[in-house]
């Protein structure tokens, strides 16, 4: 290596100093570059999981949004009638812990579908809440008389064979989803 | 050309996970589906051999007393195009791998090779290099992935094997899974060495 530059200051710090303006500036336009599809990429998974969890709806979810302790509510219509609210929720009592699910709601308060958004919960385990044979059980309920605690704590809800602490994370974040709406449907009709 | 010789060698003789054994930590990690051995790898591929490539080209430019902050200015700066450019094409594969795609920048392969070897030659054995490198670690951790998802979850690729309701080794998804199945992989690879004489 002939002419390698020598180790002198001016040296490290010209080498140093253009390494990293020429890459800042290479990753300062793949960021601009990215910027537009990762928001659509997030939008559109959010209105995924939106459309799974209600019935058919034509108006824009970012329309009508109620945002309440982290709790995001989305209130969705078709053709002017309500279909229902998608509600964001959370827990932190997951067995390895923050779990984010969206419920859907119909206006009469009944939960008509439930998906797991984010969670860390064991493979095979505690992570078998995705599944339908768990989530399902929740279609059709009212949680004013559907308990959602698991059976072992007096409620109504089956938990995941061995996985009683994700079902209980996983109830916890469904309780907060009907407080808040409850709460904001409450206020609604009080005006 | 003697520069397959600098490909093929990151696939047996000195492959990084089985011979080299760097970069364990991805390796025992995310290898709990197949697809996200595959995503792994091809994120880490490319990664090597970006790197590879630049730091040889730059070698004469780099002084030595700066070399490893000036390969580690360039390696974290490729490893976060790639968690952009994951993050927006495909937003799936990016949540299953998580932290470990910004983790790479400390993935021992990558700076071990811009050490031994980028440094030391031409671009194009660099690219080679990264290449093979790169190339070895994808095979490795996704036939240990795969394993780990046929054992663990009865599937592989995210493709049914066994009924909705079947008992599946559940050992194998875990933590300690991982490293049983890597210890056998290694195992067997070395009896493979010893008798083809590799």
């Amino acid at each position: 290596m002939a002419n390698k530059l020598e180790s002198t200051l001016p040296n490290m710090i010209l080498s140093l100093v253009t390494i990293g303006v020429v890459m800042a500036a290479s990753l300062g336009f793949v960021y601009i570059k990215t910027k537009g599809p990762i928001d659509e990429a997030a939008a559109k998974k959010e209105l995924d999981a939106i459309q799974q969890v209600l019935p058919e709806f034509n108006s824009d979810p970012a329309n009508g949004l109620i945002e309440k302790d982290g709790v995001i509510i989305y209130q969705v219509s078709k053709d002017n009638q309500p279909v229902g609210f998608a509600i964001k929720s959370y827990t932190e009592k997951g067995f390895s812990g923050h779990i984010e699910i969206m419920a859907g709601f119909l206006p009469d308060g009944k939960i008509y579908k439930v998906t797991v958004l984010e969670h860390k919960e064991t493979p095979g385990l505690g992570a078998k809440m995705t599944e339908p044979k768990f989530c399902d059980q929740f279609s059709g309920k009212n949680p004013e008389n559907f308990v959602l605690k698991v059976k072992k704590d007096g409620g109504n809800v089956d938990a995941i064979t061995a996985s009683t602490i994700s079902s209980r994370a996983f109830c916890d974040a469904l309780q907060r989803a009907f407080d808040t709406m409850k709460e904001v449907t409450d206020s609604i009709a009080d005006n | 050309m003697g520069n397959l010789r600098y490909l093929t060698n990151g696939l047996l003789r000195e492959n990084p996970t089985f011979v080299l054994v760097l970069g364990t930590c991805p390796t025992l990690a995310v290898t709990t589906a197949g697809i996200n051995g595959l995503g792994m790898g091809a994120a880490t591929t490319f990664v090597l051999v970006c790197s590879n490539m630049l730091i040889s080209a730059l070698k004469n430019f780099i002084p030595d007393k700066v070399r490893i902050a000036a390969f580690i200015v360039i390696i974290a700066a490729f490893v976060t195009i790639v968690d952009l450019v994951m993050k927006a094409y495909v937003p799936d594969l990016y949540k299953s791998l998580g932290i470990f795609i910004p983790l790479i920048v400390v993935n021992c392969i990558i700076l071990g090779r811009a050490e031994a070897f980028a440094q030391k030659n031409k671009v194009m054995p660099a690219v080679l290099d990264g290449l093979g490198m790169g190339l070895g670690f994808t095979l490795a951790i996704t036939l240990l992935a795969s394993i780990r998802e046929v054992l663990g979850n009865g599937s592989i690729f995210n493709i049914k094997l066994v009924g909705e309701n079947a008992s599946t080794i559940l050992l194998f998804i875990l933590p300690p899974g991982a490293f049983v199945t890597y210890g056998f992989l290694i195992a067997i690879m070395n009896r493979l060495k010893i008798k083809f004489n590799i």
